[in-house]
C-alpha cells in the first residue's frame, strides 16, 4: 500500500484538472486556465504534463514516457518511476503497448490509435507571446481571431533567412479557429498532429491546458509562395536505415565524426529487431 | 454628400473632472480637421474617444462604413471596431514606438496590416511593403532593418507607411510632428499633405502646433477645458479668431 | 460674379478689455465677369479687410457676400474650400507654403487640386515661371529661401495657374521691377479678357489706371469712429 493518493494528486485536484480538460477538448486549441499545483519536481521538468497524466491515469493504464523521443533519458525515467511509485500502473517503452504516453518535444513515429492519449509537456503555451508580451492583449487577439501577427513572425523568418526557419514549436491553426503552439516538437512532427489519438497539452508554470481531439484538422501556418515543409536532416538513420524518421545528430568524437540516429528510440529498436540495418550497424548483426 | 464621420454630443468624464464634453462635428471625405488647444484641454481625450481607444460616457460616433453606410462605432462589437481600425482607420501616434513593433523589420511592420486582413503571399506582401517604404522616402535597402536602427523622422515615416498600406479612409494623428527636428517636421508635413491629397484621405490631427494645422488642416477646432470654444475654416480661425482663448493662443505664437 | 450687399464687420479684442472695434458698415459693390474693380482708400480704411472677408478669411458679421452662387458670409467651411479651389483665386502679399516643396510644385498645386493631370499642370507652371522670369535653376528649389521679389512672383504664378472665374489681387505689382510688373499687368488683362471678375488693391496708381475699370473708395464703408 502506497502512502500516496493514486497518481500523487488528491481527488479534488484531479477533478479540477479533468474539468479543464473537458473544456479544452470541447474548444480545440483554446488555452484553458487551471490551478496548477506545486509538484515534486522543478518547473520545466514537465509539471504540466505530469498533472494532466495524473488526471487521466486509471489503474488499468499502461504508461510510456518519452523525452525527445527517448525512453531512457533522465526526465523520462524520472517521470516513469514517479508514476510507477505513486500509481503503480504498468509502464512500457513500446508505443503500441501504451495507453497513455507523456511526451516532451516529440510525437512517436508509429501512428497512434483511438484508444491512446498523448500528453505533451508545454513550456510556453502562448504562440503569440514572442511578438505580443501582454497576456490581456493576446487573449483578446485569440477571442477576435486576430492572427495577422503570427504571420509577421513567419515573414520575419523568410526576410532574415530566405525561408521559414522556425523548425520547432511551429504554429498551427486548429479546426480553422484557434492558433496553437504545438509545444516544441520539431515541425517534422506537425503533420502527425492530425491523429486518431486524443492529444492533451499541459503547461504547469503557465497554468494552461489545451487539447486536440481525435481527427481534428490541424493546419501549419505558411505563405502561398513559401508553403509549410516538414523538414528533417537529409540522412538515413545510421542504426536502422530509416529514411522517414526524425533524426538526432550525435557527435561521436572531436574529429568531426558524427552519426544520425532515430530520435524515437523504441521505433528504431523495433526496426532493428525486424532486421533493418544502417550505416553504423554492428557487422556481426549484418552477417 | 454623407459625412465620413459624425460626432454627436461626445462627452467623457474622469470622475467629476471633464475630459471633453458636448463635442459635435461632421467630417467629410477628403477633409482634414485640426484639433488644437493647450495640454489638458481634452484634445487627446477626444481623439481617443473618436478612434475607439476610450469609451465616451455619452454621444454617438457615426462612421460611414463601406458596406452598411453610417453606423455608430460605439455600439459596434469590439471585433467590428477592431476590424475598422486595421482597415478603414489608421492611428499615427506621437511617439513612433507606440505605433511600431520595434523588434520587427520595417517590411514586417508595414506588412502586418496586410497580413492582418488576410494577405498570405510573401512576395506580394514584400513588394507592397517596398512600394510603401518608397512612398515615405525610405530606401529599399532598409526593408529588413529594424525601426530601432532608424532615426526619429524615419520611424515616424515608417509608422505612417504601416498605417496607410491598407488604404484607410480616415487617419487619426496625435501630434504627428511632435518630438521631431524642425527640418524633419517640414519633410513629414510635405509628405502627409501629398498623401492626403493623392489618397483622398480624411484626417483628424491633434496638435498644439498652429503652424502644423495651418499647413495641413482645412478646418480647425479649438479646445479649452474640455469644451470646443471655436471652430471654422483654419485660416479664418487663425486670422480672425472670435473667442478670447483663441485670440490668446494665436497672439502667443513666437514670430520667427 | 461678385456681389456684396450691406456688409459689416467688427473686431472684438477679448484680451484688451473686450474692446469692440467696428471696421466696416454698409459695404456694397458688384463686379461683373470681365471687369476689374480697384479698392481705394487710405491705409487702414479696410481694403484688405474687405478682401479677406470675400475670401472667407475674415468672418462677416452681417450682410451677404455672393461669389457665384455661394454666400461666403454664411457658407460652411467646406463650401468655402470648394469655392477657393474652383472659383475664387487670391493673390496675397505673402507666400505661405510648406517648406521643402519645389517651386514648380507650389505653382502647379492649384491645378492638381482641380484635377488637372500632373504633366499638364507642371507644363503650365513652368510656362508661368518662365514668363515671370524665375530662372529655371530655381524651379526645383523651395521658394522659402527666395528673395522677396522672387517669392512675390512665385505667388503670382501660383495665383494665375488655374483660370479662376473670380480673383482677388492684393498689391500684385508691389516690389516688382518694370519688366515683371508689365508681365503681371498682362496676366491681369488676359484674365479679364477670358471673363474673370477681379477685385484688386493697387497702390501703384499707373497700374490701377491701366487695368481697373472702376474704383471704389472703401472709406465710404468705414464706420464713424465716434461710435
Amino acid at each position: 500500500m502506497s502512502d500516496y493518493n493514486f497518481a500523487y494528486l488528491d481527488e479534488q485536484t484531479k477533478r479540477m484538472i479533468r474539468r479543464a480538460l473537458l473544456k479544452a477538448v470541447a474548444v480545440p486549441g483554446y488555452q484553458v486556465p487551471f490551478a496548477s499545483r506545486e509538484m515534486p519536481m522543478p518547473y520545466g521538468w514537465g509539471t504540466g504534463g505530469v498533472q494532466v497524466t495524473a488526471a487521466c491515469l486509471t489503474p488499468d493504464d499502461t504508461l510510456k514516457v518519452i523525452d525527445q523521443g527517448a525512453d531512457d533519458t533522465t526526465n523520462a525515467v524520472s517521470i516513469r518511476k514517479f508514476f510507477e511509485k505513486t500509481a503503480q500502473v504498468a509502464t512500457t517503452e513500446q508505443t503500441r503497448a501504451a495507453s497513455v504516453i507523456q511526451t516532451r518535444h516529440r510525437i512517436p513515429e508509429e501512428p497512434l490509435t483511438a484508444d491512446q492519449i498523448l500528453v505533451y509537456q508545454v513550456p510556453i503555451p502562448e504562440p503569440l507571446r514572442f511578438l505580443e508580451p501582454r497576456e490581456t492583449e493576446t487573449r483578446r487577439m485569440h477571442a477576435l481571431e486576430e492572427y495577422g501577427l503570427m504571420h509577421v513572425k513567419l515573414y520575419e523568418d523568410i526576410a532574415r533567412h530566405g525561408h521559414i526557419a522556425t523548425s520547432y514549436a511551429y504554429p498551427v491553426k486548429v479546426e480553422g479557429r484557434y492558433v496553437m503552439d504545438p509545444s516544441p516538437i520539431p515541425k517534422f512532427d506537425n503533420p502527425k498532429l492530425e491523429t486518431a489519438a486524443l492529444q492533451l497539452f499541459g503547461a504547469g508554470r503557465e497554468q494552461r491546458i489545451y487539447a486536440i481531439p481525435p481527427h481534428t484538422r490541424v493546419v501549419s501556418l505558411d505563405f502561398e509562395d513559401h508553403p509549410f515543409e516538414a523538414s528533417k536532416a537529409d540522412h538515413p538513420c545510421d542504426l536502422c536505415g530509416a529514411r522517414h524518421t526524425y533524426l538526432d545528430e550525435v557527435i561521436t568524437d572531436d574529429a568531426g565524426g558524427r552519426m544520425f540516429v532515430c530520435s524515437d528510440t523504441d521505433y528504431c529498436a523495433q526496426r532493428r529487431a525486424e532486421g533493418h540495418r544502417g550505416r553504423l550497424s554492428p557487422q556481426e548483426d549484418a552477417a | 454628400m454623407t459625412p465620413l464621420l459624425s460626432a454627436r454630443s461626445i462627452a467623457k468624464f474622469y470622475g467629476t473632472r471633464i475630459g471633453c464634453t458636448d463635442v459635435s462635428f461632421d467630417l467629410y471625405p477628403g477633409e482634414v480637421l485640426g484639433i488644437v488647444g493647450e495640454s489638458g484641454s481634452g484634445k487627446s481625450t477626444l481623439l481617443n474617444c473618436l478612434a475607439g481607444h476610450l469609451a465616451p460616457d455619452t454621444g454617438e460616433i457615426l462612421f460611414d462604413t463601406r458596406t452598411d453606410g453610417p453606423r455608430d462605432t460605439l455600439r459596434m462589437s469590439e471585433a467590428e471596431r477592431r476590424m475598422l481600425s486595421r482597415t478603414d482607420w489608421a492611428f499615427v501616434h506621437q511617439n513612433p514606438r507606440d505605433g511600431l513593433r520595434m523588434g520587427v523589420s520595417a517590411g514586417g511592420n508595414v506588412g502586418e496590416r496586410l497580413m492582418a486582413v488576410g494577405a498570405r503571399h510573401y512576395g506580394n506582401i514584400r513588394a507592397e511593403a517596398t512600394d510603401w517604404l518608397g512612398r515615405v522616402e525610405i530606401t529599399d535597402d532598409r526593408l529588413d532593418d529594424r525601426p530601432s536602427d532608424f532615426s526619429g523622422g524615419m520611424q515616424q515615416r515608417l509608422q505612417i507607411a504601416r498605417n496607410l498600406v491598407t488604404g484607410p479612409r480616415l487617419v487619426f494623428m496625435d501630434e504627428p510632428t511632435g518630438g521631431l527636428d524642425v527640418s524633419v517636421q517640414a519633410r513629414l508635413l510635405d509628405l502627409l499633405r501629398g498623401l492626403v491629397r493623392e489618397m483622398g484621405l480624411s484626417a483628424i490631427i491633434v496638435t498644439h502646433d498652429l503652424a502644423v494645422v495651418r499647413l495641413l488642416a482645412h478646418r480647425l477646432m479649438v479646445m479649452k477645458s474640455g469644451h470646443v470654444v471655436e471652430q471654422g475654416l483654419t485660416d479664418q480661425v487663425l486670422d480672425d479668431p472670435q473667442h478670447a482663448y483663441t485670440q490668446l493662443l494665436v497672439s502667443s505664437i513666437l514670430q520667427v | 460674379m461678385i456681389r456684396i450687399e450691406n456688409v459689416s464687420k467688427s473686431f472684438t479684442l477679448h484680451n484688451q478689455g473686450g474692446a469692440v472695434i467696428p471696421v466696416m458698415e454698409g459695404a456694397s459693390l458688384t463686379v461683373a465677369p470681365g471687369e476689374c474693380v480697384a479698392l481705394t482708400g487710405d491705409s487702414g480704411a479696410g481694403k484688405s479687410t474687405l478682401m479677406r472677408m470675400i475670401h472667407g478669411n475674415y468672418l462677416t458679421a452681417s450682410g451677404r457676400i455672393l461669389v457665384g452662387e455661394t454666400d461666403v458670409a454664411r457658407a460652411e467651411p467646406r463650401e468655402i474650400l470648394a469655392l477657393r479651389r474652383d472659383t475664387l483665386g487670391y493673390v496675397s502679399q505673402f507666400l505661405r507654403v510648406v517648406p521643402r516643396v519645389p517651386t514648380r510644385d507650389v505653382v502647379a498645386e492649384p491645378l492638381l487640386a482641380v484635377g488637372t493631370d500632373r504633366a499638364t499642370a507642371q507644363a503650365r507652371a513652368e510656362a508661368l515661371l518662365t514668363r515671370l522670369n524665375i530662372p529655371q535653376t530655381l524651379w526645383s528649389l523651395s521658394p522659402t529661401t527666395f528673395s522677396g521679389g522672387e517669392q512675390q512672383r512665385v505667388n503670382i504664378a501660383r495665383g494665375f495657374a488655374h483660370d479662376f472665374p473670380a480673383m482677388l489681387l492684393d498689391e500684385p505689382t508691389a516690389s516688382l521691377d518694370a519688366t515683371n510688373r508689365e508681365t503681371v499687368l498682362r496676366l491681369i488683362e488676359e484674365a479679364k479678357a477670358r471673363g474673370a471678375a477681379i477685385i484688386g488693391i493697387f497702390h501703384d496708381a499707373e497700374a490701377r489706371a491701366r487695368v481697373a475699370d472702376r474704383e471704389i473708395d472703401v472709406s465710404a464703408f468705414t464706420p464713424a469712429r465716434a461710435a
